[in-house]
This record gives structure tokens, sequence and C-alpha cells, in this order.
């Protein structure tokens, strides 16, 4: 039966799917440029086998639907009260035995086929051996923001993450080992994988194999405080050259430019360092994120902003503009301590 | 059985009152100090109605804010409060207190007794649940505590921890959620261990077990799942106070305390909970469906054994509320096997309703309108529940708006939707006078379309990956239009609502009069005038099957013949 199952689910695929998918694909994209994390578009094999099931289990229940609700309305339409005046009752049943049991046990059957095509995916997806050619990333969930560990590559990376291409000739998987720092969180990129959650003293495990380059968006997917929305997450797949040049940058000493030693002081007198690192400096701070390579990020504050020179010294100057409760404290910089820190920030790729 | 069983009106009354200020000190106090089962009954029902007016109009501000991405008309902070009391209100002081505002008025009068078991625990477990849920309500003012530190709870309605431990939530906002749902937890166990002894104590000369109404069945099978689930959530939130007050490390992940095992304790019980949220709702589809079909229910055995059975399958589901909590691939698999066992208890039961109506000669009046309704919207609640269970789906689905619409359509689907048909249903007999038929269908019509506007539109955002209990989102997603659609919805219903809650009033004083038995029904209740007299029956009922005014109204067919 099992067999016949899985045999289903490519044919079921093609029916089913193009009603469904096609709907979630033309609303995702009604509205101009996009990117929308749609479970529907799978880039990565959990992605991929997940959304296999969700159409087979959606013809099933799209079936056992149509059956039932169209009985319904035969018999709302047939067996309504015609006429005020008819007061007489209809005949009355009390009940059938082997009816009972029809409505029984083909129920019965479909929870035994659902159940097993289930726990099989459940266990080919939980259980997959990790191969030695995969990366592992530690993932450290923060109070709105990501930590991005790569324990065997020495990079501490912030709120993208960076994954190498893998394909099925030369599958290069990414194992990721997630921790929290704080309360419980939820790592969830819908075209990547399903989510897992970030646990405080509790260690979870999940696994990624994008398929295509891009960026995948997701976000934090387990209320953990005020600024739960804005904890936002960017998984860039990377070619494997685009990598080994990501890799190899990340791996550098934080710039170190004189033109902008003042904003330097600034950071390393002022409280900043108490919770930033920058590499080769004073500054070694863990609460908040590394700004060793800042500059090479796309975005601020876990995705909050785009990362320019305009909103980083808004940033600095008043966290509460783009994520109010933002654990960031505003440090009360004037105008000029602003503009150095902001101009010896920017030198950092 | 002669008709001199069923007294007529009037054979008691007292003298009419007359409109003074001690007269009216005199009501409020005769509602303040009462033990009788109808007045508890009608308390426990507008206190439900007016948190369920309380929590819709924190959902519509939610909605509001939602409306278009990257709004800013309620802070984060605000927001955040708003869905946890909007949740805590409408599980805790609307979905516990509706169960026993039904069973209180209408057990005793359905198995011919003359009050509940205990009339003195029945009214102290009413007013534990009112200060309950005052006590919630109030940490608006009281949960900042000395600093200012805190306001109404902000951790969601489950609070997980480690979130409500002192390090992330200073000031007094847990406590009092806590605090307030052990005393309305208090209140259910005294309901319930009352629902439960009077419906097996309190029977009524032939009224066997299997004679009794399914709503007093469904009733009793609820309150002893509910004594059973009170029980872990009660204990976990004694824990979680221990943590915050005499520095134990229960939950506190900093000391090594346990974020998973606050979840165990917590869906342990709120898993369950939806049933007893739930089979309440059915038991009032029970009534209506068959006397607007003009038939007998199909397979009164099948539902009770099945009413059962849910119950029982219920307090082994609770893990699949953590498939992504990084369960063992086998524990994984054992929850999604006791999930998907629950749709067969559950099935059948839409399948009788289905067979009950089958044949019959249906009556479209607003009850039946809102419980048919009720059924072919608790279908797809239960198909989008089969899909939740499916482990794997249930990864990318959970905390999802997917799982939000799943869970109102059984919330206000079936549940809001089976409350306001029973209601309609039971309020000629509590005020002896109907309610507008035309407001009726309005309501009606209003609140289905607004239902299935916001409710149908909310799966997709959910497939699209949009997580729950975020105070805005980001524009380029492609979530706005949908987001707008669900907000237009709410919108909708809200109004329904209101039409409602006017035609609650304007029925009190102008309703047409309903007389003793205005739907042609058949269980006990309607034998006696309305609204009932205090001591119910004056002289005790004899029946001889599960539907005594059948049996009256066709002595040449009676029901006995075949049970």
């Amino acid at each position: 039966m099992l067999a016949k199952c899985q045999r289903y689910i490519p044919l079921s695929a093609k029916c089913a799917g193009i009603l469904f998918a096609s709907f979630a694909w033309q609303t995702a994209f009604a509205e101009g440029p996009q990117s929308t994390p749609s479970i529907f578009a799978p880039a990565s094999t959990p992605a991929t086998s997940i959304y296999g099931l969700s159409l087979f289990v959606l013809a099933i229940t799209g079936a056992i639907f149509v059956t039932v609700a169209s009985m319904l309305a035969f018999v709302i339409f047939r067996f309504r009260q015609r006429g005020e005046d008819d007061t007489s009752e209809p005949p009355q049943v009390y009940g059938s035995t082997q009816v009972e049991l029809a409505w029984t046990v083909i129920p019965v059957l479909i929870v035994v086929v659902l159940f097993l095509t289930t726990a099989r995916m459940i266990f080919a997806i939980q259980d997959a051996p990790q191969p030695k050619s995969a990366l592992d990333v530690t993932v450290v969930g923060h109070q709105y923001w990501w930590e991005f560990n790569y324990p065997k590559l020495g990079i501490h990376a912030v709120n993208e993450l960076h994954v190498p291409l893998s394909s099925p000739e030369s599958p290069k998987p990414t194992y990721l080992t997630l921790l929290s720092a704080d309360v419980i969180h939820s790592f969830w990129v819908p075209q990547l994988a399903g989510k897992t959650d970030v646990i405080p003293n509790n260690i979870n495990k999940m696994w990624i194999d994008p398929q295509h380059p891009g960026l995948y968006v997701g976000q934090c997917a387990q209320f953990c405080g005020v600024e739960h929305a804005k904890m936002l997450l960017r998984v860039y797949v990377d070619t494997p050259e685009d990598f080994a040049k990501w890799v190899k940058n990340q791996q550098q000493q934080a710039v170190s430019d004189e033109t902008v030693a003042a904003g330097r002081h600034v950071f390393e007198t002022q409280a900043c360092m108490n919770c930033h690192t920058i590499s080769g400096t004073a500054a070694t701070g863990r609460f908040g994120p590394d700004l060793t390579h800042m500059m090479s990020r796309d975005t601020l504050a876990s995705g909050a902003m785009a990362n320019n020179k305009e909103n980083l010294r808004e940033w600095i100057r008043h966290p509460d503009t783009f994520k109010e409760g933002s654990l960031m404290p505003a440090m009360q910089l004037n105008d000029q301590q602003l503009d150095q820190v902001t101009a010896y920030l920017s030198t950092l790729r | 059985m002669a008709d001199s069983t069923y007294p007529l009106p009037g054979s008691l009354e007292t003298t009419p009152k007359r409109w003074s200020q001690a007269a009216v000190l005199e009501w409020l106090n005769s509602w303040v100090i009462t033990v009788d089962h109808k007045k508890l009954g009608i308390l426990y029902m507008l206190y439900s109605i007016f948190f369920l007016l309380v929590g819709g109009a924190e959902a519509i501000a939610l909605r509001i804010q939602l409306f278009h991405p990257n709004l800013h008309i309620i802070s984060p902070e605000v927001f955040n409060r708003l869905f946890t009391m909007h949740g805590t209100t409408m599980v805790f002081l609307v979905g516990m207190t509706y169960i026993f505002g039904f069973a209180n008025y209408l057990i005793p009068l359905m198995i011919g007794a003359r009050d509940m078991a205990f009339p003195r625990l029945n009214a102290l477990s009413f007013w534990l649940t009112f200060f309950g849920g005052i006590l919630l309500y109030y940490s608006f003012i009281g949960g900042g505590g000395l600093y200012g530190a805190g306001n109404a709870p902000d951790t969601m309605w489950w609070a997980y921890a480690p979130l409500t431990e002192r390090a992330f939530s200073p000031g007094h906002a847990p406590d009092y959620w806590a605090l307030s749902l052990i005393v309305t937890g208090f209140g259910t166990i005294g309901a319930s261990v009352n629902v439960i002894a009077t419906a097996l104590c309190m029977r009524c000369k032939g009224m066997t077990l299997m004679r009794l109404p399914l709503l007093v069945w469904l009733n009793v099978v609820t309150s002893g799942l509910a004594l059973i689930t009170i029980t872990p959530l009660t204990a976990a939130q004694v824990m979680l106070l221990i943590d915050r007050y005499f520095g134990g490390h229960f939950f506190d992940t900093q000391a090594g305390g346990s974020a998973v095992v606050w979840a165990h304790f917590f869906w342990i019980f709120g898993h369950p909970e939806v049933y007893v949220l739930v089979l309440p709702a059915f038991a009032i589809a029970n009534e209506v469906i068959p006397v607007f079909s003009r038939k007998a229910i199909f397979g009164y055995p099948a539902m009770v054994s099945a009413s059962v059975a849910i119950a029982f399958v219920s307090l082994g589901v609770w893990a699949h509320h953590m498939f992504t909590i990084g369960m063992s691939s086998a524990g994984n698999a054992f929850f999604v096997l006791s999930t998907e066992l629950v749709g067969i208890p559950t099935g059948i039961k839409i399948f009788n309703w289905l067979a009950t109506m089958w044949g019959g000669k249906i009556r479209f009046a607003t009850p039946m309108l809102f419980c048919t309704a009720f059924v072919v919207q608790f279908l797809l609640a239960g198909l989008t529940g089969i899909m939740l269970s499916v482990a794997p789906w249930n990864w990318q689905l959970h905390s999802s708006y997917f799982v939000i619409a799943h869970f109102h359509y059984v919330l206000v689907g079936a549940i809001v939707f089976c409350i306001f048909g029973g209601i309609y249903y039971w309020y000629p007999k509590v005020t002896g006078r109907m309610l507008s038929e035309k407001l009726g269908k309005w309501h009606f019509w209003l609140f289905v379309s607004g239902f299935h506007v916001t409710f149908d539109t909310m799966h997709i955002p959910g497939l699209m990956g949009m997580p729950r209990s975020i105070y805005t989102y980001e524009a380029n997603r492609g979530w706005g239009t949908l987001n707008m659609i669900v907000s237009i919805g709410g919108i909708i219903q809200a109004i329904a609502v209101l039409i409602f809650a006017v035609n609650l009033i304007w029925s009190y004083f102008k309703g047409k009069v309903a007389g003793n038995d205005p739907w042609d029904a058949w269980t006990l209740e309607w034998a006696i005038p309305s609204p009932p007299p205090v001591y119910n029956f004056a002289t005790d009922p004899v029946v001889t099957s599960r539907r005594p005014l059948w049996d009256i109204k066709h002595p040449e067919d009676p029901d006995w013949k075949y049970e």
C-alpha cells in the first residue's frame, strides 16, 4: 500500500497542484516585484518533499470535502421544508448499524494511508544522515536578531546566512545546529525547509540543501517579544565561487582605515564596545551583533531596513525609528560623534 | 403519561413587582445572591457575551493595524498585549463560560430536575470565574507594578517559557495572567463537578442514561474532560509563580530549567481544551438539528460513543502543537497517528448530522441556519486539521496564518455559530419572547459572509509564509491585499454581532410572545412555561423515551417502541 501511495504522489501533484499552487502563486505575484516565501515554491529537498506530500494530502482532503459537501448541499436542497402549511412529520429513522460501520471503516482506511505516508516522510527528513561534504552552521537566536557561526571556517556572520549551492551531483547540504541566547525563537525559511524551534538550554537540528542560487527570505516564527515581527531572516544561496569569495572576506580582520580613526575612537570609548565585536579592536562584546564585516550585509537590524549610510546614522541615533523596542539603546551621541561613528562603520566591509 | 405532569403557567406565580428604588436594589441583590441554576445560567451567558464583544473589539484593533504593511496605528507593545488578551479572553472568558451558561440553564430542565446538584457551589463557581476575568483585565492598570515595567500580558495566550520569566517579563503582567487562570480554573472545576453530579444523580423517573438528551451527555463528557485538563494548567501556573516569586527554576532556562516542559504542560491542557470548548457546541447542534429537520437524531448510541471517544483520544494528542519543537521522529509519528485518529469519531458525528437531516423536512429558521453553516464549516475545519496533523507539512504550517485560519474555523465557524444558534433557539424559553427573525436573518447572512471573507482568505498568507503574532509585515512579501480582505471581513462580522446585540435587547421588550413550545420541540424544557417558574416542574415528570414531548404529541407512534 505504501508503494502505491508513493506512486500516487507525482500523479496527484499534476492535478491538485495546478489548482492550489497556481492560485497561491498568482496572488503572490499580483503586487509587483516580490519575494514571497511561498511553501509552494520549494527550492531545497526538505521543502520539496513536503510540497509533494502536501499535494497528496490536499488531494485526499479535497476529495473528502467534495463528497461530503455535495451530500450536504443535496440534503439542504432536497429535504428543505416546502410551504409553511406542511406540518406533517417525516418518517422517523433512528439509526442503522450498517451505515454507522461503513462511515467508520472508510475513515479508518484513510487514516492508515495518511499515517504511513506521513511517517515515512518524517523519518526521511528528520533522520537524514549528515554527509561528509556538509557544511556546519550554528544558529543562535537572540531577541530580535540571528547569529550564524561557522565553527570549521571561523566565521561569525549575522542576520544574513550564506550557504553554498547544493546539487544532486555534488551534494553540499548545510546542517544547522539551533541554539538560543534568551527565549524561544523559530527558524523558518519556507522555500528551504519547514521550521524548527530555537530553544534556550536545548539543542535542535535541521538541514537544507538549496538547489537554486538566490535570496530566500523568512522570519522568526515563534513569538519572542516586542520586535518579533522584525526578526527577519535572509538566506543567500551562493554558487561555489561566490561562496568561497564570501568566506574569504569574512575570514579577514576588520578593515583598519586611519581616515576614520575618530569614529573608531568614539566606538571604543562609548558603550558600543560592551555589546559589539569588531575584530582587531578593543570591542569584544557578545550581546549584540558582530560588526566586523557589517557593510558586507544588505540590511541592518535583522532586515528591518536597507543598509546605507542614512539608515545607519538614524539607527545609531534612535533605534526606535525603525525597530521600536529593540534592545539597542539610543546612546545620546551628538551630531559630530554620530557622523564619525557612521563613517567608521561604513568602512567595515 | 398524563398531562398533569406538566403544570400550567401561573399556578404558583408571585405578584408582579413595582419599579421603585428599593425594588431595583432588591432585583439586583437577587442576581448577586442567587443560587438558582437559571439565573446563574443567564449570568454565565451575559458574561460570555460581554467578553465576546470585548475580545471582538480587540480583534478589530489588530486587524486595523494589519490592514496594510508597515502601519503604525498601534505600537508593537500594545499590539502584543491585544493579541494576548484577545486569545486569553476568547478561550477562558468566552469559551469556558458559554459552556456553563447553556449547561446550567438547560441540564436541570432537560432531565426534569428542580436545580443543579450543588446550587451554592454553582454560585461560587460563577463568581470565581467572574472575578478571575476581572483580575485578568485589571492587569491593564495593575500590571505595571511599582516601576511601571509591565502592563497587560504580552506573551501570547500560551505564554511560552522563558518569555514569562522575570528576566524577560518584568512587572506583573504574567502574574495577573497566571492568577486569573488559576481562579477561573477553580470556577471551572466547581462547575464541572456540578454538571456531572447533576446529570448522574438528579434525573427524573424514567430518564435512564441512554435517554439523556445528547446536550446533557456531551456536557457530562466536557466536564469530565475539563476536570482532567484544568489540573496540569493550574499546576503549570503555580510553578510559573514559584519561578517568579520564590526563585524556582522550573522554566528558567538561564538556571537550567526547561522551556519544553512548559510547552508539554500547557498543551496537555491546551489540546483537550479545544474539545472542552467544541463538545458543548456539538451539544447545541445535536438539539437544534433534529428539531428543525423534524427527525430523531440519527444513531444516538453512535453519537454518545463518538463523543466519549473524542474526549478519550484528545488526551493523547497534545504534542501535535509541538511538532516543530524538536521531538524524536518516533515521537512525531506517534502524535501524527493519535491526532488523525480523532478524525474518525469526529467524522462519525458529521455523518450522523447529515443522516439526521436526510429525509427530513428542514425548517430553516435562524437557529437551523447557524447550525447548518456550522456543519459545513466544521467539516472544513476538520480537513485543515488533517492537513496540520501531517507533521512534515506542519513544520511549514505551524505558527503561520494557516493555523490561525484553521483554529478560528473551529472556534468561530463551529463554536460561535453554535452559540448563536443555541441562543436563537433557547432565548424564547429564557425570556418568554422570540428573537426577531428578521434581525436574525440579517445577523446570520452578514456573519456567515464576513466569516468566510476573513477566514477563508486567511489560509493563503499562511501558505505564503506569513507567521502569526507579528504586528506588521514587509511590503514586498505579497501579503498586503490578502490582509486587507481579511480585515474587511472582520469588520463585516463585527457589524453582524452588533445586530445580534441589538436583537437581544430589542426582542426582550418587543419580541413576539413565545409560549411554551415555539419550535414544536421534544425535550422536557419545552413542556413548562417560558420563562420557566423558579421551581421548574410543579410535579416530577416521568419520561419513557429520549423525546418525551414527541410521545405526548404522537401517542399513535411513540418513540419508546423503537429504542
